[in-house]
């Protein structure tokens, strides 16, 4: 208690140390924004509640740190990292190599069995105590083409959306959130198994602006993914607003019928959005691994912010979007500063059931309840 | 007072900017039959979802039993007796008739003891009975959403006269049933009301129904009130005339 | 009448190995125990989840809270909480036999009884919420009550708290959790089965296949949904309260309030089984607990990742389970009709 007043007390004795908490939280708050609009998007668009929205921002996070161990350089992550989410999002979907697959199937599956067993047969002579610990050479490169093969059948096949997501579209909102988090545990399970569960992270080696005498500090490589998120923020904005395809998007979120009936293909559509949302959680985690850090199991946190956001906002609506990102990230930071760090988890999930029950009043008043 | 069960005074509402209801006033008398009629888009069910509760109104006031309901939510007032069947029919298609008829008893009767019971046999006999009343008797067994739309409405006016309303708002019963079969309903209707003495408060389109059945008649046409009284009189006045047949 | 005794013969049966089952096979004791634990929370969630139509995803909230509850009032019999929780552990601090034992008893009461209050709060604050904002909201309660518990440091942190070992020989004491457990399973399974024949059952099944109707008919929708969780809740609690003192140590987030572990364990065997259904969840909880055993043995390393596959192939294929697949297959098991005629022959009768 004692502690949590002398926080308090702390913010009224030296002003600038809010400023630093709003900076911080800005900053962070932007990022959140990037994933939240993705959600908003599925949700909207196909009412996919998408609860591995975060296990795909780790996973784009690792997908930059992978290439940066391999010297590339690191902004070269962002843009590699939203292309490989988007593939695995499902950007094959419907184009003819899906098609390809689909017709046959049995090759499809034939391949993807015989691929998954080249690979555990690869890895089995890496495991500790093998027979075949001789051939560990030969086995990685047999692990990893087995990989390669298995990731390119299931991309070809329509990745996520194609497997799984276009299947759960018609049916009841349960379904969409169970079969989201399934692949959110699995997602986390293949990086714990394919990088370790240390925490991970790029630095960029930028100096940080500082402001009264040290309390204000604004990290460069901050300022840059700030910067890099608004950019990206604003190109989709202009996608959506000026494109064909964003017009089709959004008449499908309107009225889906409708727009079938106006022949819109409303499938591809789906496939479209739902890989661009992976395509801005890739990038947002390849931000993250920049001014963080990621480890598989960090992913959660970002999936509960973003559902704060989108409940706040409601769909469709980017400016609110960014404001309640911004909003949320802010909070967070002031929430983390009075009451301690251990609490900031507890404090995003809090915010999430007050808006909840906030909505839930107004829409009480309206004789409405919230679905 | 206590003649007029249901009393709607000035009651406005619209959405956004199109006005469904303006100034709407009419009472229901209890123990009677009353009727409300007007063209497509006239604001009926609009103001049957705000007797019931479906949305809040944005003037005026609507009493049950004297008792203010506007502000209340949908089961509060179906608790107080006031129910009502739907446009398009409402049943719980996965169960069978009897099973639906079982659920319909009146809870707002029970107490807690009461529900962690059994259906009695008296409750099954009397299922039976209103089934049979509405004719669906041989049906009972079957699965109530493969009925016909026709057998589903009424199913679903047999379960509403299983939960024992003072009150019942039918929104337009005799939509999508077999012409041949609309003599049958209305001579329901008519001894639901004589026999069972429940108020009802129809909604109508086909005016040789309501004319057969309605004691008094309200028309509504562009959300405000054109004409009430005695259905002859209604029948004859040139203003409902001109609505129904007019360009609009 | 041979139906009748077919049906008595095979409950006897069934009793009788559930009685034998770990004396038949005594290295299976834990797992076994841990398989009625799936049952009760898989029966428990699909009072509200399938026969109500609320999924919730924060039922281990009451796990966990049991556990804590049970543990808390069980040490405060004997000590002064924040003392032992301080010492970090049972091992300091002796317990006679009934001191044990009566913490139990007593632990486990107040644990299910403090759950059922806390989902009468819980529930009249989030079931306005439907479909999957009740989830979401759920959940968070679950994850919520995960991080600030571990904050606690009156009931141990994120250190969690040691309770006393079963005191006297530890096979035994496998075997006495074991009954516990397979009793509280066979008790919620014969109250779900009552429950779901009175007219309270028909009423939330009214609730789960159409809310709206529900209350245009008058019916307590939220009085109705607030006792089902309460009494879901009060199960769970009882269930944890049995966990905390058989696994001796826990700790707030990977145990008490595991949210993806237990949490998701019981929806997906529920799911298996199918929804809405008296024995699917109990074949559902069980082919579950065999997937889960195979996976952990053999597929070490790759379990979780199977367990995710699991999920979603059952969500996205199966999503009836094993009793909605029959159901739709042989409906005439489960006395349903369809056709026309058969009704019809039946009346005519």
């Amino acid at each position: 208690m004692d502690q949590i007043f002398g926080n308090l007390q702390l913010l009224f004795e030296f002003p600038a140390v809010n400023l630093e908490i709003i900076i911080q939280g800005a900053m962070i708050g932007a990022i959140f924004v990037l994933v939240a609009y993705g959600l908003a998007l599925v949700w909207g668009v196909m009412n996919v509640k998408n609860l591995a929205q975060g296990a795909l921002v780790i996973a784009g996070g690792y997908v930059s740190w992978w290439l940066a161990q391999r010297g590339m350089p690191v902004l070269v992550g962002i843009p590699v990292a939203a292309i490989v989410l988007a593939l695995i999002g499902g950007a094959c979907s419907g184009t003819p190599i899906d098609k390809f697959c689909r017709r046959h199937w049995r090759v499809a599956i034939v391949f993807a069995v015989a691929m998954t067993v080249v690979m555990f047969a690869g890895l089995y002579t890496t495991a500790p105590g093998s027979a075949w610990a001789a051939y560990e050479g030969v086995g990685r490169t047999f692990g990893t083409i087995g990989g390669i093969g298995l990731f390119g059948i299931l991309v070809a096949c329509g990745g996520l959306y194609g497997l799984v997501i276009s299947r759960v579209i018609e049916r009841d909102l349960f379904t969409s959130l169970l079969a989201t988090f399934g692949i959110g545990i699995m997602f986390e399970q293949l990086m714990n198994l394919m990088f370790g569960s240390d925490t991970q992270s790029l630095r960029l080696d930028y100096d940080s602006f500082s402001f009264f005498g040290g309390i204000v500090n604004v990290p460069v490589a901050k300022l840059l993914a700030v910067i890099m998120a608004a950019a990206l923020a604003i190109a989709v904005i202009i996608f959506m607003k000026r494109s064909r395809m964003g017009q089709a998007i959004r008449a499908t979120a309107q009225d889906a019928r409708a727009a079938r009936v106006l022949g819109i293909d409303t499938e591809r559509v789906y496939a479209f959005t739902f890989s661009l949302n992976a395509a801005l959680c890739g990038a947002a985690g390849a931000l993250v691994v920049l001014v963080w850090e990621i480890m598989p199991f960090y992913g959660i946190p970002y999936s509960v912010r973003a559902f704060v956001i989108v409940t706040a906002a409601g769909l469709g609506n980017l400016p609110g979007v960014i404001a309640a990102g911004i909003g949320i990230g802010v909070m967070e930071q002031y929430g983390g500063h009075i009451f301690g760090i251990g609490y900031q988890q507890a404090i995003a999930v809090l915010l999430l059931l007050l808006v909840l029950l906030i909505r839930l009043a107004q829409q009480r008043r309206n004789r409405q309840v919230l679905q | 007072m206590s003649e007029h069960i249901i009393q709607v005074s000035d009651v406005s509402k619209s959405y956004g900017g199109v006005v469904a209801n303006k100034d709407i006033s009419l009472s229901v008398r209890k123990g009677g039959i009353t009727g409300l009629i007007g063209p497509n888009g006239s604001g009926k069910t609009t103001l049957f979802n705000s007797i019931v509760g479906y949305h809040p109104i944005d003037d005026g006031s609507i009493k049950f039993e004297d008792k203010e309901i506007s502000r209340l939510p949908v089961p509060e007032i179906a608790r107080l007796g006031l129910l009502r069947t739907f446009q398009q029919t409402r049943i719980f298609s996965a169960m069978n008739c009897v099973e639906n008829m079982l659920i319909s008893l009146p809870h707002r009767k029970m107490t807690i003891m009461q529900m962690l019971a059994q259906n009695s046999k008296a409750d099954h006999d009397r299922a039976a009975q209103l089934l049979d009343f509405v004719g669906l008797y041989e049906k009972r067994l079957l699965r109530s959403g493969s009925l016909s739309f026709g057998q589903q409405k009424l199913l679903e006016f047999a379960m509403a006269l299983m939960n024992e309303p003072t009150v019942l708002l039918l929104d337009e019963p005799t939509a999508g049933i077999n012409p041949t079969l609309i003599n049958g309903l209305i001579d329901r209707l008519k001894r639901a009301n004589s026999e069972f003495g429940i108020t009802l408060f129809i909604i109508e389109h086909n005016m040789r129904v309501i004319m057969n059945m309605a004691d008094t008649i309200y028309c509504l046409a562009h959300g405000e009130m054109l004409a009430s009284g005695a259905p002859e009189d209604v029948q004859n006045d040139q203003r409902v005339i001109d609505a129904y047949l007019g360009a609009h | 009448m041979t139906g009748t005794g077919n049906k008595i013969v095979s409950y006897i049966t069934l009793a009788l190995f559930i009685i034998l089952a770990p004396l038949l096979f005594p290295d299976y004791r834990t797992s076994l125990a841990a398989l009625w634990l799936l049952i009760i929370v898989a029966l428990t969630w699909d009072m509200t989840g399938g026969q109500m139509g609320y999924n919730s995803l924060g039922n281990i909230f009451f796990y966990g809270t049991g556990m804590y509850v049970a543990a808390v009032v069980g040490i405060s019999l004997a000590y002064d909480v924040a003392d032992y929780t301080n010492a970090a552990g049972g091992g300091i601090y002796k317990f006679t036999d009934a001191q044990y034992f009566t913490g139990m008893l007593v632990g486990s009461l107040a644990a299910g009884l403090f759950c059922a209050v806390s989902a009468l709060i819980l529930g009249w604050l989030l079931f306005g919420l439907r479909g999957p904002y009740f989830a979401i909201g759920t959940l968070g309660v679950a994850i919520a009550a995960g991080e600030l518990v571990s904050n606690w440091d009156w009931v141990g942190g994120g250190q969690g708290i040691a309770l006393p070992v079963y005191p006297y020989d530890l096979d035994q004491g496998k075997l006495f959790f074991y009954y516990l457990f397979a009793g509280l399973g066979v008790a919620v399974f014969a109250f779900c089965a009552w429950l779901y024949n009175t007219r309270f059952g028909a009423a939330i099944n009214a609730i789960r296949d159409d809310e709206e109707k529900a209350e245009a008919m008058g019916i307590h929708t939220l009085r109705y949904k607030l006792i089902a969780w309460s009494m879901a809740a009060f199960f769970v609690g009882v269930a944890g309260a049995f966990s905390a003192f058989q696994l001796i140590h826990f700790e707030p987030l990977e145990t008490a309030y595991q949210t993806i572990n237990l949490g998701i364990f019981m929806v997906v065997c529920v799911l298996l089984g199918g929804k809405g259904t008296l024995w699917g969840p109990v074949i559902g909880a069980i082919m579950f607990h065999v997937f889960k055993e195979v996976t952990w043995t053999y597929f070490l390393g790759w379990q979780w990742v199977a367990l995710g596959a699991l999920i979603v192939v059952t969500v996205v294929y199966f999503q009836d389970g094993l009793m909605g697949w029959l159901k739709t297959r042989r409906p005439e098991w489960f006395g349903i009709r369809v056709e026309q005629k058969a009704a019809i022959a039946e009346a005519a009768e």
